[in-house]
């Protein structure tokens, strides 16, 4: 079978590797430099491509307008449009604390939506 | 709550070096620790920050920067460390004095045992690039967008125009996409990308957001709003190339140039700046030339990962720490580090080999010439290779950190400086 050379960028940490990849049409073989997670990252992004993805929702009652939220794992990159979607019609009240789940299992990735920040109820 | 007007420790600024380094002294027994900040809340430029990216090497964690802050901000209560929000510092003497105002405390003056600078950059400017053309409004640098739209929650256009490769343009590229906005191009200046190439790949290649190398800002166009700018491509030594102008519609330039430390406060109090990193000159604890006044995070330089800013913060604590309970230690020799082959600055300045004894020191560096292929980082005393370590390339955009290790103890000692060079293996 072919084997194709590609170059794939991990952007799983900031060291970004340029990872050297070889790979039939359907699996990996080999992937020169990196680390194993760059493995993992080279494997996935050829399958099933996802990214973290940070945006914000509506708050009432806080500081700013604006909780920032963030996803509790890589999202499938050809969906972000629809959670960017869904993230702007939540709104949520004060208080809200690190972490705290804003939405669960979004479009049924079971992938939640965290907050990224505490935000309390001013007085 | 009343404040003192004596405090072991005073730290300017809560971003996460100013944290890091007031939970430091705290852990390391400083008694009383007060942090100062001119914003409301605690936390720095982390929280406009709110995409992911931060604590890979502190937390192994992928965390957005509000996140990350938050953590540190919670230790910083936890420990004890008192906070003066809303006030900004305006002068701090050289014996440690600090004058600060606020609307709530009006004019405050303490004096601290030391001091740890900690107030971060900023951008620079419109000014600072001089970018020709009609001045409309729609010209913004990439960090005020940035806190327009993930804090304040408004947008600074609809189609916009950056120049500038760095990593808070590129990230406000994906961010502005995200909220609807069209971002027509990224021009970059010079030949290579100037911020980390994994925002290129998440922010640019994902969303098909072209980009320039070698490409500039020639003529801003629009009287009261921007309506377009012309782009044009430059040689090696920034001319225009004629006949390359493009003319891009769009309402909203954004400037992500490069970020200055600010240090107006440090130069006042006698500290030496230096001129390539804009920072002051350190030892590694970072000690600036003055004694009992550190510095930490991105006052010193600027650090492309917040980790880094954060375990620096956590050095010039403990070493604040230890000067505040045994006094100004008498060092027998100093060693300078200085920036050798392709090299175009690195930190800490200085070196106290004793403090070997204790552990390793981190040394940072930023290449002068990107260079793409396996290359050597050594370390000299003059002649004579001390230690090396291999880098799969070395790039501008990225710093590159070694440490020396304790075995080197009695070379360093003896040697009369130390010399960084980046080199092809
Ligand atoms: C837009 C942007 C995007 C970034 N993206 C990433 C990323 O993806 N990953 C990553 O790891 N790092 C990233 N960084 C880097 C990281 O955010 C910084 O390195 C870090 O915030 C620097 O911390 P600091 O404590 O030095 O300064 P800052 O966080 O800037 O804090 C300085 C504080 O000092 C206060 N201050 C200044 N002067 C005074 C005064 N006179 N009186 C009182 N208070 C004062 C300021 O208000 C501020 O709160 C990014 C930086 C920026 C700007
Ligand atoms: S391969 Fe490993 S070290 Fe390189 S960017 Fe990916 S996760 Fe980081």
């Amino acid at each position: 079978m072919p084997t194709i050379e590609e170059k794939v960028v991990c952007v799983t940490c900031p060291k970004g590797c340029t990872l050297q990849v070889t790979r039939d049409v359907q699996t990996v073989l080999k992937v020169g430099n990196g680390c194993k997670r760059g493995y993992e990252y080279a494997r996935q992004e050829l399958t099933d491509p996802r990214r973290m993805v940070a945006s914000s929702v509506r708050i009432t009652g806080a500081l700013h307008p604006l909780l920032p939220v963030y996803t509790s794992a890589p999202f499938p990159k050809p969906r972000i449009p629809e959670l960017l979607a869904i993230l702007r019609m939540v709104e949520v009240k004060t208080p809200v604390t690190l972490d705290q789940t804003i939405l669960e299992d979004v479009l049924g990735t079971g992938i939640n939506i965290h907050a990224s920040r505490d935000m309390s109820k001013i007085t | 709550m009343t404040f003192k007007d004596r405090y072991d420790m005073v730290v300017i600024g809560s971003g996460p070096g100013g944290l890091a380094a007031a939970i430091s002294a705290k852990k390391n027994g400083a008694q009383d620790v007060l942090v100062i900040e001119r914003d409301v809340e605690p936390g720095g430029i982390l929280l406009q920050c709110i995409h992911n990216g931060f604590g890979v090497e502190v937390f192994k964690q992928d965390l957005p920067g509000p996140a990350y802050a938050q953590r540190f901000i919670n230790e910083a209560y936890q420990v004890g460390v008192d906070f003066l929000l809303d006030t900004m510092v305006l002068e701090i003497t050289r014996d440690h004095r600090i004058t600060a105002t606020s609307k709530r405390y009006g004019f405050l003056n303490i004096q601290a045992k030391a001091v740890v600078l900690a107030m971060g950059c900023r951008e620079r400017t419109r000014a600072q690039v001089r970018l020709p053309g009609a001045r409309p409004a729609g010209v913004f640098t990439a960090g005020t967008a940035q806190r327009w739209v993930n804090v304040e929650g408004y947008m600074p256009g609809k189609n916009f125009v950056i120049l500038g490769s760095g990593d808070i343009g590129m990230i406000m590229a994906r961010r502005l996409t995200f909220e609807g906005a069209k971002v027509e191009r990224v021009l970059e200046v010079m030949p290579y990308l100037s911020g980390l190439t994994r925002n290129y790949v998440q922010c640019l290649m994902d969303y098909d957001i072209q980009l320039q190398l070698m490409h500039t800002v020639k003529n801003i166009i629009g009287k009261k709003r921007v309506e377009a700018i012309e782009a044009v491509a430059v040689d090696e030594k920034w001319n225009y190339i004629p006949g390359t102008e493009e003319i891009i519609p769009c309402d909203t330039l954004l400037l992500s140039v490069g970020l200055i430390p600010e240090n107006e406060l440090s130069r006042q109090a006698g500290v030496l700046i230096d001129p390539v990193t804009a920072g002051p000159f350190v030892d590694d604890g970072f000690q600036t030339n003055i004694p009992g006044i550190f510095s930490a995070g991105n006052v010193v330089h600027v650090y492309d990962l917040v980790d880094w800013v954060t375990e620096a913060g956590l050095i010039a604590g403990k070493s604040a720490a230890r000067l505040i309970q045994a006094g100004p230690q008498k060092t027998e020799k100093v060693i300078p580090v200085k920036a050798g082959e392709n090299v175009r600055y690195v930190v800490p300045h200085t070196l106290n080999p004793d403090h070997l004894i204790e552990g390793e020191i981190r040394v940072q560096m930023r290449v002068r010439q990107p260079i793409e292929a396996p290359v050597w980082v050594e370390v000299r005393s003059g002649e004579r290779l001390l230690h090396r370590k291999p880098e799969p390339y070395a790039r501008p955009g990225e710093m590159v950190t070694i440490f020396l290790k304790p075995a080197l103890l009695d070379e360093v000692k003896a040697a009369n400086g130390l010399s960084v060079a980046i080199a092809k293996r």
